[in-house]
């Protein structure tokens, strides 16, 4: 955070030609910035606080009086099987997601990157499911994987493997919904990594061809993934905190179940706080996601800033 | 820039893998086109792809804009989206010109509060933002979809980070010809602001148009869903009934502006989505 203030803090103040003028300018940036700060805090900041606050009690939406609990909720969270399920869920579809998308979405860089015709249908293709609305497409994967009629079994039906009740069978939901879930994520992955190869520059490779390593995977393992690292490790914190926020898929399709196996962080979060109206517990779950996301990005800006600073002297 | 000679075996190749994997890509928005082209009886007969028919597009169309109000979601989708996206802008922008160009005090706070905003999750502050619209009687109108969403962090973020690299000397000039800091803000850096504020809108409206969060939180009534919103009720309505048909026409209505905004606006559109963080 401070590497980002940085520049604000410390660039030049603009000449100032009189006091009168500073006074009038001060007056401006005062009303410029009114309505802004207003609501930062009343919609934003203020309420993140409150739940805060309210972490610590046993609010409830609708009935008036509440009673602080201390670290109540904090300890009801690590005892409640319904949580740690939840969060077993929501690890198992992010330790899958992750890296699935990001290989595919590097694979799909690269070989976009080689093709002369095409490439940008590619593109186009690829990105679409970041841009669909992911309500009415989940209702499509859900046709295509119905247990009986559905296309994926009909074409598993040609090569002998039988019907697979993708959603409704608890061994298999939560796979499928992380299926779903890859689907969506390949292509912000793969515009990340087709930004990130095309700022390599072409000399490293020639460099790189002159010490043996003119192509395949001695060529990716010298110079392409190592050029590639900031725009990997920014693309694996977005999407795991993509990955955590997963929560469209499984409202539409599976509601938490079956037998709750797809119950994840944001729906149990959903469900205590706007379903049960258990604001206190609510809060408190949403502050360890607060935590976990926020933990995530400083880790990132902190692996980052280094990185860029020595990416940028090797190429100059 | 690294297009080397290939083989054409490694041509073939290459484009073999790129198209199978377009045609996973592409495949559930096929399906659900021509699902809703096809009669409801013959969508599962067990052909691998639905067969389209003017018969089939009339009955399921025409069931989705009669079991559900579908032009009201769109309406809805429309209204709600610009209304947030306008007002997004309309405090962005002079907030993000303060902090980039402006000397004042508290200036050092407020970056660091529009900082830490960022690092928030959108449904973080969701709970006592809900008590506060129960507790007006805002539930289930527009108010409830809009107002929580008019204060964009990243929005004064990403503007001020566009207006800092505006050059002083022009600005100077201005205030010598005697501009106001308003209408230096409207007049002077809006307009050079398009490529920013194209990309923030798209990344905004799409966010919007697709979010199922905060419309199911506040908001029952159909007459007031929005496009996301709508098309999770309609599923629910239509569970057991056998509607696939009229479920996919509805897909097909709210997620059509999303890929024709998508394909005619493909690079602020990629641009809005990359830098967006949510």
């Amino acid at each position: 955070m401070a590497a980002l203030a940085g520049p604000a803090l410390s660039r030049p103040e603009a000449p100032m030609p009189s006091w009168t003028v500073h006074a009038a300018q001060r007056r401006a940036a005062m009303a410029l910035t009114a309505p802004a700060t207003l609501l930062l805090v009343a919609l934003l900041l203020g309420p993140a606080m409150l739940v805060l606050v309210l972490s610590f009690t046993n609010a409830s939406l609708g009935l008036g009086g509440m009673t602080f609990v201390g670290l109540g909720n904090y300890a009801r969270m690590l005892t409640d099987p319904g949580f740690a399920t939840s969060l077993r869920n929501t690890a198992l579809y992010v330790a899958i997601v992750v890296p699935a998308s990001i290989g595919l979405g590097l694979a799909a860089a690269i070989l976009i990157e080689r093709v002369s015709v095409f490439g940008s249908f590619y593109r186009a293709a690829y990105f679409l499911p970041v841009a669909a609305t992911l309500v009415a497409l989940s209702t499509a994967w859900e046709a295509i994987l119905h247990p009986s009629f559905g296309l994926a079994n009909m074409a598993l039906g040609l090569v002998g493997i039988g019907p697979i009740r993708f959603l409704s069978d608890p061994a298999t939901a939560l796979y499928t919904l992380a299926g779903i879930g890859i689907w969506q994520l390949v292509g912000f992955n793969m515009i990340l990594f087709l930004a990130g190869l095309s700022s390599i520059p072409e000399e490293l490779y020639e460099a790189a061809a002159i010490d043996g390593a003119d192509r395949g995977l001695k060529r990716f393992l010298l110079v392409t993934w190592p050029m590639l690292a900031p725009v990997t490790l920014f693309a694996t914190v977005m999407t795991i905190i993509r990955g955590f926020s997963v929560f469209e898929t499984v409202v539409v399709l599976t509601e938490g179940g079956p037998m709750r196996s797809t119950t994840v962080i944001l729906y149990t979060f959903y469900e205590e706080g706007f379903r049960y109206f258990r604001a206190g517990y609510a809060s408190a779950i949403a502050v360890s996601f607060f935590l976990f996301v926020t933990t995530l990005s400083l880790l990132q800006m902190r692996l980052a800033e280094p990185r860029r600073t020595r990416n940028g002297g090797a190429a100059s | 820039m690294m297009v080397r000679p290939q083989s054409r075996a490694a041509a073939v190749a290459t484009h073999g893998v790129l198209m199978l994997g377009a045609a996973i890509m592409l495949l559930p928005f096929l399906w659900m086109v021509l699902a809703s082209l096809t009669p409801q009886s013959e969508i599962f007969s067990g052909a691998l792809l639905p067969h389209p028919s003017l018969a089939g597009a009339v009955e399921n169309y025409g069931t989705a804009m009669t079991r559900i109000p579908l032009l009201r979601f769109m309406v809805n989708g429309v209204v709600v989206c610009l209304a947030i996206v306008l007002l997004q802008i309309a405090i962005a922008i002079p907030c993000g010109y303060a902090l980039a160009k402006l000397s004042f005090p508290g200036r050092a706070w407020l970056m660091a509060a529009v900082l830490l905003g960022l690092l928030v999750p959108v449904q973080i502050p969701t709970i006592p933002v809900y008590i506060a619209l129960a507790k007006a009687g805002l539930l289930d109108s527009y108010g409830a979809l809009v107002l929580p969403w008019i204060i964009s962090v990243f929005a004064i973020f990403l503007f001020r980070q566009f207006f800092v690299t505006f050059p002083d000397e022009i600005l100077d000039a201005a205030r010598l010809d005697g501009f106001s800091e308003f209408s230096i803000a409207w007049r002077i850096i809006l307009p050079t602001a398009w490529p920013a504020i194209a990309a923030f809108s798209i990344f905004s409206v799409v966010a919007h148009w697709n979010d199922l969060y905060w419309p199911l939180v506040v908001v029952t009534d159909p007459d007031l869903m929005t496009p996301a919103l709508g098309i999770a009720y309609f599923r629910q309505l239509g569970e057991g009934a056998g509607q696939v048909g009229a479920l996919m026409a509805g897909g097909v209505v709210v997620t059509a502006p999303m890929v024709v905004l998508f394909l005619a606006m493909q690079k602020h559109f990629v641009r809005g989505l990359v830098i967006g963080r949510h």
